[in-house]
């Protein structure tokens, strides 16, 4: 019986010739990450180990992005904790802040994840390195610890649905689209314990910063891990960010899929997902009640590199934030921001009315940064929209693409940038 | 081993955000996070909860991020067990890795409100609705993961296990 690409990649990192669903393997780990929130208690855990040191230096990624720069005394207590282990362990990868960004853009861009890797990160949202061929998961803190002592993890083989994507998105669609459009078919569970494996000759029209978006937010469906095959703009993604050998796994003719799905990308609409669950999606040419917002978000793991700003600064070009409206535009990392600046949409934001900050996951999760009253309605190119994800329990949160969040605070209402 | 209480019931989805919303995720101490424990789904938790409580949910139990604060404020809150008809993945991991008993099973998922008086033995996974007098066949704990519970977690299991480096 042949195997899907995460099963591959999983027999490799475990030294077996096959595995199959369900199996229990260890495998080698190319990379542990772990931030601000979550490492501290890793290394709480890991003081606990009877161990000498982390497996490797080079191996381990520390990137404090929610919470920094700190927004308070505790946050403040927990980045210490993590630099101080940093550096007593020497770890290559830790970025503070001023090279920092949100580790699941940032990871990519320095060179840190190549094709062929397992990796894990106590960030659910580590699944988003599968759009470059690797497989890569969230799991928590104790499990970050281990990795961190061993370099080995425990996982189960995954079974894996196949969605095969074909076609080509329209004007003012994006992989925000195609993602929450699988979620709502699905549900937030369609996908729990599986790996999502996108396919198709559909791929080939996405850019990368699409693909991360999609695969971002495979948590979301409760999958495992999210992954694209490697294709020519993977491989030259990897070539000018990365100094890493990577390795390109393809599935097997005869894989195994629980099931399949098929998408043809030029049918898809401008969606939105509606409180309180990332499922519960509408298109845009399905809302037809005018739903007013209070604040937008354009940034986090999910939508904050440089194509995202770039469709938002179309949007906002020469118009400008509707009054009473509070525009968050969050770049992911430095270098988006550095980019930002030379096109000149930082100025564009500005001059629309956006407020512009430095790399945080920040309002995302309610940190800060963006916090919302009791009431309030926010439009996001965020992941969840939990209650009380962003603030008050009785605010809202519509998650979008960043064209609709640009429309949207142009016109302080849930809008479609092709209605401006 | 066997967790002894009084069930809260929950829906589906319950998310890690209401299990402890990220504005008390600037702390990790367990006491911390436990006053705060279901906060945003159900303000009055941790007030009502007793040490050998019960948490009964629905499908998808621990959806959304990876923080190990949400199991850690459960099992700090004195829950003895979480009960429900499917798990988010990486709350499931988290959980056995920190030593909170959980177990899947549709039917006492089903067959349990809030408010029922409940037995679990994880030896032989048979959940007992004391108020309703009904049983329900869940999957035994498998003797590594009664012993990681017992040892307080993962990390206490492996040090009490393996030799020193």
């Amino acid at each position: 019986m042949g195997m899907t690409m995460t099963q591959k990649i999983l027999a490799a990192h475990a030294g077996l010739d096959v595995v199959q669903a369900g199996q229990l393997i260890q495998a080698d780990l190319d990379l542990v990450l772990g931030n601000d929130i979550t490492s501290p208690v890793a290394i709480k855990e890991m003081d606990k180990m009877k161990v000498d040191g982390v497996f490797d230096k080079d191996k381990i990624a520390l990137v404090p992005d929610h919470f920094v720069p700190n927004k308070d005394i505790k946050s403040a207590e927990h980045c210490k904790c993590v630099r101080e282990f940093a550096y007593k362990n020497e770890i290559t990868n830790y970025f503070e802040v001023g090279e920092m960004g949100i580790e699941h853009a940032l990871l990519p861009e320095k060179g840190l994840t190549v094709a062929g890797d397992v990796i894990i990160g106590a960030d659910s949202h580590t699944c988003t390195y599968g759009a470059l061929g690797a497989f890569s998961t969230g799991v928590g803190s104790t499990d970050m610890a281990a990795g961190m002592a061993t370099g080995k993890a425990w996982f189960k083989v995954p079974g894996a649905i196949r969605f095969n994507l074909v076609g080509e998105l329209g004007e003012w669609v994006s992989g925000k689209d195609v993602i929450l459009h699988i979620i709502g078919r699905i549900g937030v569970d369609g996908a729990l314990y599986k790996s999502m494996e996108f396919t198709g000759e559909g791929i080939k029209n996405l850019s990368m910063d699409d693909r991360f978006t999609i695969a971002n937010m495979a948590i979301e469906a409760g999958g495992k891990n999210g992954i694209f095959p490697v294709d020519e703009l993977a491989i030259s993604y990897m070539k000018e960010h990365s100094k890493r050998e990577f390795k390109i796994y393809e599935a097997d003719e005869d894989a195994q899929y629980d099931e399949e799905y098929t998408i043809d990308l030029s049918t898809l609409r401008p969606t939105i997902a509606f409180p309180h669950l990332p499922e519960n999606t509408k298109t845009i040419d399905e809302i037809t009640e005018e739903i007013k917002i209070d604040q937008v978000v354009i940034g986090s793991c999910t939508n904050g590199r440089i194509d995202d700003l770039r469709i938002a600064a179309k949007v906002l070009n020469g118009r400008h934030v509707q009054k009473g409206m509070r525009c968050i535009v969050i770049p992911a990392t430095q270098a988006v921001y550095m980019q930002a600046m030379e096109e000149g949409l930082l100025k564009t934001f500005i001059e629309a009315g956006a407020v512009v900050s430095t790399p945080s996951c920040g309002p995302c999760l309610g940190g800060y940064m963006g916090i919302l009253a009791a009431g309030e309605r926010c439009v996001s190119t965020t992941n969840r929209n939990f209650v009380g994800r962003m603030g008050h329990v009785d605010s809202e949160i519509y998650l979008a693409s960043p064209a609709v969040a640009a429309a949207s605070a142009v016109t302080g209402k849930i809008s479609c940038p092709c209605e401006l | 081993m066997e967790a002894k209480g009084r069930a809260f019931k929950f829906g589906d989805n319950v998310d890690t955000d209401v299990i402890i919303p990220a504005r008390y995720l600037n702390s990790s101490d367990p006491a911390e996070l436990a006053g705060h424990c279901m906060e945003d789904i159900d303000k009055e938790f941790v007030n009502k909860v007793q040490k050998g409580d019960l948490i009964v949910a629905d499908k998808n139990f621990g959806c959304g991020s990876s923080r190990e604060h949400a199991p850690i404020a459960i099992k700090a809150a004195g829950v003895s067990c979480v009960i429900a008809e499917t798990f988010a993945r990486i709350f499931y991991r988290n959980a056995i890795n920190i030593g909170l008993p959980i177990i899947e099973c549709a039917e006492a998922a089903g067959g349990i409100e809030d408010g029922d008086e409940v037995e679990v033995d994880f030896d032989s996974g048979m959940i007992y609705n004391r108020s309703k007098g009904t049983e329900f066949k869940g999957q035994a704990f498998p003797e590594f993961m009664q012993k990681i519970i017992q040892a307080g977690g993962l990390v206490n299991y492996i040090n009490s296990t393996e030799p020193a480096k």
